[in-house]
């Protein structure tokens, strides 16, 4: 067992157990986005940023990745974590303001403003679809490519997958989309369709050659070629 | 090549070798790096060997080929041994003078090097302002060898610290020697050299223990490890055998990136030579040690130089970081405990065993022992290689060692530590250099990029440049490190565009702090320091761009005007040069440049003799 301290609080927990699991046992919030039950940790929305160590060497570190220590001393609402984390709300309204997920966290910290370009992007890789195709589903069909603005979830080559079997889980998890697929009739939302990933496919002219994984699609049942 | 079985066959190899040189016979030494032969050094090593070989010279001169000696600006130059004469910037057709000149002992007065202001020649390389000022304990090691020659690795006392570490050393007392020595990586971070190898090796032992030499090298404009490698490939090899013993590694590894081909095939010949003497492999020299070195290429993102996404790179996985802890000492390559150290901290291994730890800590500070090499480049006289005492100011690099400035305008600022690093203006230049004061300053020491900038460096423009670089390099995985960058880059080229809010600066100041403090890794940790360090230091050329609409140094093309002065003599030069034909004008009367046609391109002024155009 490892014992730390989290807002004061001593708390014994398993080896191996993450600061995030730690501070909720203790009933402590902390939003995550790119975290889900049952996928491996992944570290990549920053947004559940917790504050670990003393004077000078203070930082900030992922709790839903960083493995609890002993004598570990967290806080997990200190001035510097709540002004990190509602510039990463920030930044996630201005790229995908469309998301109820991210909608409804933003709300939840009162954002009241985005001070950058208005973008209008369909993935904030969290790469949460591509843990639930490998883990849950066992097909690894989708994964990353590229780097820095490049980067991107596609499946090898761009082509459509033979390993996808069109599960739906990785719509299913997808935070980015929620009532985003609307083909042509808004007033038609329903699923989240096929279109939740990227690029949706209604909207891309990369359609022929990417993946859809539906096939037909579920929400528009446009079948491809 | 015979296999080396003993200690006692490798010391009775070297004597014969040192017995075997006539150090009477001068040696002309030719640096032939990856810069040097773009520069030229292939033929003149031609040349030399025709020489030599037609005149029948072959007991009366040597030629040793080498890898870089650092004064990039010089080269090809020819560096006569043992008496240190030093003839920079050679000339294919001077070439066989200077051999017949070598071979006669005669020294060639023209062609040494000239001071540019008292005109007056410098014989001895080791006097030239240049060389003077430096402590090259690792550079000065590329002269005295030809990497591919393992014999002469040997001749000039290499691998004599792997002996006196087996012979007398036990494992304990190497990683307190070079705990003691106060090493630190050289790769950025600083990290206590001999602490890493302790947690190293108090780690079960059993399974494989892997030690990693990081030849990554992404920083755009660095190539300071480049040089080791290719100059020097055994003494980082001999440092990593020295660190298996200490540590009880089993397997070595290089991960060198595939820029680098001439790195790559000195290596491949070196490990090659290395296991065909006995000095790799299963049972070394008898002594019961055994490690082998691999050779991994890596693909060249800036992101793989990181500990753990090199690591991940190894296995053939996607080069991204992950999450530190576990570090690598507990959990690294395919699982196994892993020490990864920097090409230039594994070429101090030997120095330190050789010197003793004592004597080695002598150089440089307390808590900074050591010597650094910088690459040093832009705005400067002499641009190359540097191996300086860490402890040492800016000033004394700049203006001892640089020659001051290449132009007339004066240098404004530094920027250390590769694209992640800060700048540093002028009015610190006392400052020293080290790992504890850059980083007090808001730099970072980096792997040893040092970019000087002058008046004519807009800073705003320079912030763009790398947060460009690192918005691109980002790995992409942690969300503020990703369009944190792009977020900043797209602010900054609105400033640069005459574009930007006043506002703009406390949100790009805000944002700097957040992605500072909310990424994964090293690069997004330090990705906000050319941002913050030129808003620290130069808020004021911020302001100018936006509430002024102006670029001080005249960079930013949305914000500048070009006009002709008074001393213009109407050559028609600009004229004919306008891509655009803005310039209007009859012979010797004063030109005229129409703002709205004019595209800003410069062309006008690199071409007029007068300085008669204006930038505003
Ligand atoms: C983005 C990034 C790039 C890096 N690139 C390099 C590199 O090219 N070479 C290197 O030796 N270390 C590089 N490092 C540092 C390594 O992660 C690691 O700290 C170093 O290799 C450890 O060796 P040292 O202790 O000898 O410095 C980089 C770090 C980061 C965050
Ligand atoms: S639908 Fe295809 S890509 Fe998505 S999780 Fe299922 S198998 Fe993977
Ligand atoms: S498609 Fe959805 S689930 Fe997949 S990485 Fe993008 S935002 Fe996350
Ligand atoms: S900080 Fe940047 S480079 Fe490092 S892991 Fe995160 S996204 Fe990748
Ligand atoms: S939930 Fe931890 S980084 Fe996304």
């Amino acid at each position: 067992m490892i014992t730390l301290n989290i807002n004061g609080l001593d708390v014994s927990v398993e080896k191996g157990t993450t600061l995030l699991e730690a501070s909720r046992f203790l009933g402590f919030p902390i939003p995550t986005l790119c975290r889900m039950e049952g996928l491996s940790p992944y570290g990549a929305c920053r947004l559940c940023v917790v504050e670990i160590g003393e004077e000078p060497r203070k930082k900030l570190v992922s709790s839903c990745t960083y493995p609890a220590d002993e004598g570990l001393k967290v806080r997990t609402a200190s001035e510097r974590i709540l002004r990190a984390r509602r510039v990463v709300l920030e930044l996630l309204l201005a790229s995908c303001p469309q998301s109820k997920v991210i909608q409804d966290l933003a709300s939840a910290h009162q954002i009241r403003q985005q001070r950058f370009k208005q973008e209008h992007e369909d993935c904030i890789l969290c790469g949460l679809c591509v843990r639930m195709c490998e883990e849950q589903m066992m097909a690894k069909a989708i994964g990353f490519q590229g780097r820095g603005e490049k980067r991107a979830i596609g499946t090898p080559f761009d082509i459509k997958s033979e390993v996808c079997r069109q599960c739906g889980g990785c719509i299913y998890v997808c935070p980015a989309c929620q009532l985003r697929c609307t083909y042509t009739q808004p007033e038609k939302a329903i699923c989240g369709g096929c279109a939740n990933l990227t690029p949706p496919c209604i909207e891309k002219d990369r359609f022929h050659d990417m993946m859809c994984y539906m096939d037909p699609c579920v929400a528009c049942e446009i079948k491809k070629d | 090549m015979q296999k080396l079985s003993s200690i006692y066959e490798f010391n009775a190899l070297q004597q014969r070798l040192v017995a075997d040189k006539d150090p009477n016979v001068p040696t002309i030494v030719i640096p032939a790096g990856t810069c040097g032969q773009a520069s030229g050094a292939n033929d003149l090593i031609r040349i030399t060997k025709r020489e030599i070989l037609d005149k029948g010279l072959t007991d009366r001169v040597r030629l040793r080929v080498t890898g870089c000696h650092g004064f990039c600006e010089m080269e090809p130059s020819v560096l006569i041994k043992p008496d240190g004469i030093f003839y920079p910037n050679v000339n294919m057709d001077d070439m066989a003078r200077i051999v017949n000149a070598t071979a006669e002992r005669r020294v060639l007065e023209d062609l040494l090097f000239e001071i540019p202001e008292s005109k007056k020649r410098i014989e001895k390389q080791s006097d030239i302002p240049f060389y003077k000022s430096q402590n090259r304990s690792i550079l000065s090691r590329n002269e005295r060898v030809d990497p591919i020659r393992v014999f002469n690795y040997i001749e000039s006392g290499g691998y004599s610290a792997l002996i006196k570490v087996l012979f007398e050393g036990k494992p304990e007392w190497v990683v307190d020697e070079v705990k003691k020595s106060g090493l630190r990586g050289r790769g950025g971070a600083g990290f206590p050299t001999g602490l890493k190898w302790e947690f190293l090796a108090g780690q079960p032992n059993g399974n494989k223990k892997y030690l990693v030499c990081n030849a990554d090298e992404g920083d755009p404009g660095a190539y300071m490890d480049r040089s080791v490698l290719e100059g020097n490939p055994h003494s980082i090899i001999e440092g990593m055998i020295i660190g298996a013993y200490a540590t009880g590694a089993t397997d070595g590894i290089f991960y060198v990136r595939n820029e680098y081909p001439l790195a790559i095939k000195h290596l491949i010949i070196a490990l090659r030579q290395a296991s065909d003497l006995g000095l790799l492999g299963d049972n070394i020299l008898g002594t019961g040690l055994s490690f082998n070195i691999a050779l991994v290429r890596g693909a060249g993102a800036f992101v793989c130089g990181e500990e753990t996404a090199l690591m991940r790179s190894i296995e053939g996985k996607m080069g991204e970081p992950r999450q530190r802890p576990p570090y690598p000492v507990q959990k690294g390559v395919n699982g196994m405990p892993t020490a990864i150290n920097n090409v230039e901290t594994w070429a101090n291994v030997p120095l330190i065993i050789s010197s003793g730890a004592e004597e080695y800590a002598r150089i440089g500070t307390d808590g900074n022992s050591g010597t650094k090499i910088f690459s040093l480049v832009g705005k400067i006289r002499n641009t190359g290689l540097v191996e300086i005492p860490m402890g040492i100011t800016i000033r004394e690099i700049i203006e001892d060692i640089g020659g001051g400035p290449s132009d007339k305008k004066a240098v404004k600022a530094v920027q250390t530590g590769g694209p992640s690093g800060g700048c540093i203006p002028a009015s610190m230049f006392d400052l020293t250099i080290d790992y504890d004061s850059l980083a007090k300053a808001g730099s970072i020491m980096g792997s040893g990029g040092m970019i000087v900038m002058d008046e004519g460096t807009c800073m705003v423009d320079v912030a763009k440049y790398f947060t460009a670089f690192l918005k691109d390099e980002s790995c992409g995985k942690c969300f503020t490190c990703r369009k944190g960058t792009q977020r900043m880059h797209e602010i900054l080229v609105d400033i640069c565009d005459g574009k930007g809010k006043t506002s703009d600066i406390d949100l790009l100041e805000e944002l700097a702090l957040v992605v500072k403090d909310t990424t994964m890794c090293g690069l997004g940790q330090t990705a906000s320091n050319p941002v913050l360090s030129t808003l620290r230091y130069f808020r004021d050329e911020y302001i100018e761009h936006i509430e002024n609409l102006r670029c001080p140094a005249g960079v930013c093309k949305e914000l500048i005007t070009y006009s002709i002065n008074e001393d213009c003599t109407g050559c028609l030069a600009c004229l004919s040069m306008c891509p655009e034909k803005a310039i209007t004008g009859e012979k010797k009367e004063l030109h005229v440049i129409d703002a709205e046609k004019c595209i800003r391109c410069g062309a006008c002024v690199s071409v007029c003799k007068y300085d008669a155009v204006d930038v505003r």
